[in-house]
């Protein structure tokens, strides 16, 4: 690596050196505060491949985080006869949400707004404690340029190689070189839209049709549009969608203290920075030797000397590109490190460094954690599979008979969240003398049928003599009962004359 | 305009020109996405004039390229419907209402279509709940002037009551009191007869109802029947129940009497087409009266 760095310099441009035993770069921090204009065009970032314990971290996160994603769609899961076999599936034209062992209904999204809040206070927690780790490790945005970036290396070369490649002439290299990454690149983008439409359908099932293009246009058009915006932002954008296009970086200030994580150059120790003599430590300078390797490995283009930066993912590879310098200079390590900001006043006045991890903040957001989590997990247990609702005729309130005994219309939906098909007895309580009829040919209260995981609707007419009426008004309560088990009820009103 | 360039010394940018107060406004270039999104509108504008209807002319307009029309898009739509129905109007067709009624599918099927072409053509009198009002009967509950079995709801929706059609159902009760057939006291104990026969007349009027028992015998009963229970042939109603087409008070009964009452539905047939027709009897039937 070394040898190759300083063979590529003379033509390149590239002032790669090899001083000290050290690679050196002069990568500039092109997204530094002082250099960045709004109005300028975006500068080029050709991050360097490191190795260490957070490039580590980041291929492994990166292999799950895909995993998850481009597999998940493809496990099954037994439902019985009247369900799909789909682990994960939200069936629109079936309006079912299935999630593994949970299955939700329209009318209980509230779970997904559960889940969605537990996501947030989750991310809340680990910002305070460990800072933008979500940022720097599992932000879709990260994990896909992350792969953009390694798919470009193995086409085109680390940084110095592309420097070169993109300052060359075009001629037959150039262009493989390019045209390969560019359809790898499409690949893979292809490959994500394909991926989230087999969310929403079964997917062996859809595979078979998209290959031979026979599925509905609309799941084309959204691997197409989702295709696109891979390409664009894990292709192009990559950087630019942190800076200024995601209002994460901005939230997370308000989330973040002085005892969260965050990636800290130890300017006490490294300043001031130089470049020396091999294996000589010069009283006059600090730890930096100046190599600029943190800047050349960064994705986003700043230098983390500079201190604390909207820009900065915190994704550890500038520890890396350090650590390995520090190595091999016969430095101390972690002169660039995760720590906090307390800990640096803390060192700077010669106290011991230490991690608050219990701080008001993390135990709010833990105790909200613990709140959702509990309310979440209570209800889906006690959720019902049966619900009864009763919808009472409003027009008319109600009916004189002949004999003069009044009647009420009511639509009863039973709505059987079980997988086979259920057969209730109907009853009204309240109502001394009741005469219960549904209308259809050979429907009775005694056996209302409902289909399995189904809704079934029926008309109840309700019918008592006027003088079993105390009241305009009498609240009156409906029964469903299941002959194998399984009952619930449901409140009404009967409706009479003044 | 180029020879009022002038440059902002604090940020060494070109100003507009434009001064209020000492504040000048700077010239900065618009951000590029912005300008990039602004010209792609302008070319999306323009090919949208070529490509659909975009220009007004004297008597029409531009049509585009592709020829597209939301009306044109509303008719597909509504022969879209059309042939999603037309299996089910087909056998709506061929069955007849009990067959109708018997099978569960076609039956939700004329509910839904017999509710909706009940709350187009005859909410307007019976009410949208089809509970009616005075003089306009209510379909909800179980008596019926003419018959309440689907063939007899058939019959009158197809040919009305007292309408201009041949076939229409037709009776007419003699007006007793402005044809001075009975005297006003005469038609007060009828009243008192009538009312006592759904135990709605008071104790104290028996010796009018009485009187009047002799009276309703002779004049009333060829049509009411002599229990006053009335006939569905004849579209006599009973008398009997609990249920007042125009009220069942006293002075409502001795109007009646007096100066009859001849309410009026049109004819539906050559209206409406007999699948709708099917469909609305199915659904009147459905309503909780259907015998």
């Amino acid at each position: 690596m070394v040898e190759q760095a300083v063979a590529e310099a003379p033509d390149t441009g590239v002032k790669s050196g090899h001083h000290g035993g050290v690679e050196r770069s002069d990568a500039e921090a092109v997204n530094k505060k002082e250099t960045r204009s709004l109005y300028q065009k975006r500068i080029k970032i050709y991050p360097k491949m490191v190795k260490g314990a957070f490039r580590r971290w980041k291929w492994v996160i990166m292999a799950l985080t895909l995993g998850v994603y481009y597999l998940t769609p493809w496990i099954r899961w037994d439902r019985g006869a009247n369900a799909p076999d789909q682990a994960v599936l939200i069936d629109f034209p079936g309006r079912r949400f299935y999630f593994f062992f949970i299955e939700i209904w329209p009318q209980e999204v509230y779970y997904l707004t559960g889940l969605l809040i537990l996501a947030a206070i989750g991310l809340f927690l680990i910002t305070s404690l460990a800072g933008r780790v979500w940022c720097g490790y599992t932000c879709p945005q990260t994990v896909w340029t992350d792969l953009f970036i390694a798919v470009e290396k193995i086409f085109q070369g680390d940084r110095a190689a592309r420097i070169r490649l993109d300052k060359a002439p075009w001629g037959a290299t150039k262009i493989f070189r390019k045209a390969g990454t560019q359809v790898a690149w499409v690949i893979i983008a292809i490959c994500t839209g394909g991926a989230w439409v087999f969310y929403f359908a079964d997917a062996p099932a859809l595979m078979g049709d998209l290959l031979a293009f026979q599925a509905p246009p609309v799941s084309y058009i959204t691997i197409g549009v989702l295709a696109f915006t891979t390409y664009l932002l894990g292709g192009f954008a990559r950087e630019q969608v942190c800076t200024y296009m995601c209002p994460w970086p901005r939230i997370q200030g308000g989330l973040l203290d002085e005892e969260s994580l965050v990636i800290t150059y130890n300017e006490d120790r490294g300043e001031p920075r130089g470049a020396r003599k091999k294996d000589t430590h010069p009283d006059n300078l600090g730890d930096c030797v100046a190599c600029n390797q943190c800047v050349a490995v960064c994705p986003m283009g700043i230098d983390i000397r500079d201190g604390q930066q909207l820009e900065c993912i915190t994704c550890g590879l500038c520890i890396d590109a350090c650590n390995t310098v520090m190595d091999k200079v016969g430095l101390p390590r972690n002169l660039i490190e995760y720590s906090t900001l307390a800990n640096v006043e803390r060192v700077r006045a010669g106290e011991k460094p230490r991690l608050r991890l219990i701080r008001p903040r993390t135990l709010v957001y833990s105790g909200l954690i613990v709140l959702v989590g509990v309310i979440m997990l209570f209800s889906l247990i006690t959720r019902a599979d049966l619900d009864l609702s009763i919808l009472r005729d409003r027009n008319p309130l109600f009916v004189t008979l002949s004999d003069g005994s009044i009647r009420n219309g009511y639509t009863v939906k039973i709505i059987n969240k079980q997988h086979r098909e259920r057969t209730f007895r109907l009853e009204i309580e309240g109502l001394p003398g009741a005469a219960l009829a549904v209308v259809g040919s050979g429907v009775t209260a005694e056996a209302l049928v409902v289909g399995p995981d189904n809704l079934a609707s029926y008309r109840v007419f309700a019918t008592v003599p006027q003088a079993a009426l105390q009241d305009s008004a009498t609240d009156v309560r409906f029964r469903i009962v299941d002959r194998e088990g399984g009952e619930t009820t449901n409140n009404s009103v009967f409706r009479g004359p003044q | 305009m180029a020879d009022n360039k002038e440059v902002d010394h604090v940020s060494g940018v070109e100003t507009t020109g434009h001064e209020w107060d000492g504040i000048r406004e700077l010239n900065n270039p618009l951000p590029r996405w912005w300008l990039w999104t602004f010209y792609a509108c302008c070319i999306w504008a323009v090919a949208y004039w070529v490509v659909m209807p975009a220009w007004p002319l004297i008597s029409s307009h531009t049509t585009g390229m592709i020829g597209y029309s939301s009306r044109a898009q509303l008719a597909k739509t509504v022969e879209q419907a059309r042939e999603a129905q037309s299996a089910y109007l087909t056998r709506i067709d061929a069955a007849s209402l009990e067959e109708i009624a018997g099978d569960q599918e076609l039956l939700d099927f004329a509910l839904a279509g017999g509710g909706s072409a009940f709350a187009v053509n005859c909410s307007q009198c019976h009410g949208r709940g089809a509970a009616g009002y005075v003089g306009y009967p209510n379909l909800n509950d179980d008596d019926w002037i003419w018959g309440g079995d689907l063939a007899a709801i058939d019959q009158t929706i197809h040919f009305g009551i007292r309408s201009d059609h041949d076939e229409t159902r037709l009776n007419e009760m003699p007006a007793y009191g402005r044809d001075e057939i009975l005297t006003r006291e005469e038609i007060d104990d009828v009243a008192e007869y009538v009312l006592s026969l759904s135990a709605s007349g008071s104790a104290a009027a028996a010796a009018a109802a009485a009187r009047g028992q002799e009276i309703f015998a002779e004049q009333c009963s060829a049509c009411h029947m002599e229990d006053g229970k009335g006939d569905y042939e004849l579209g006599a109603p009973n008398l009997t129940d609990a249920i007042w087409l125009y009220g069942g008070e006293k002075t409502a009964v001795v109007e009646s009497i007096t100066n009859s009452r001849a309410g009026m539905m049109p004819a539906w047939t050559g209206r409406l087409d007999e699948t709708t027709i099917k469909q609305l009897a199915i659904y009147v039937h459905s309503l909780g009266g259907g015998e």
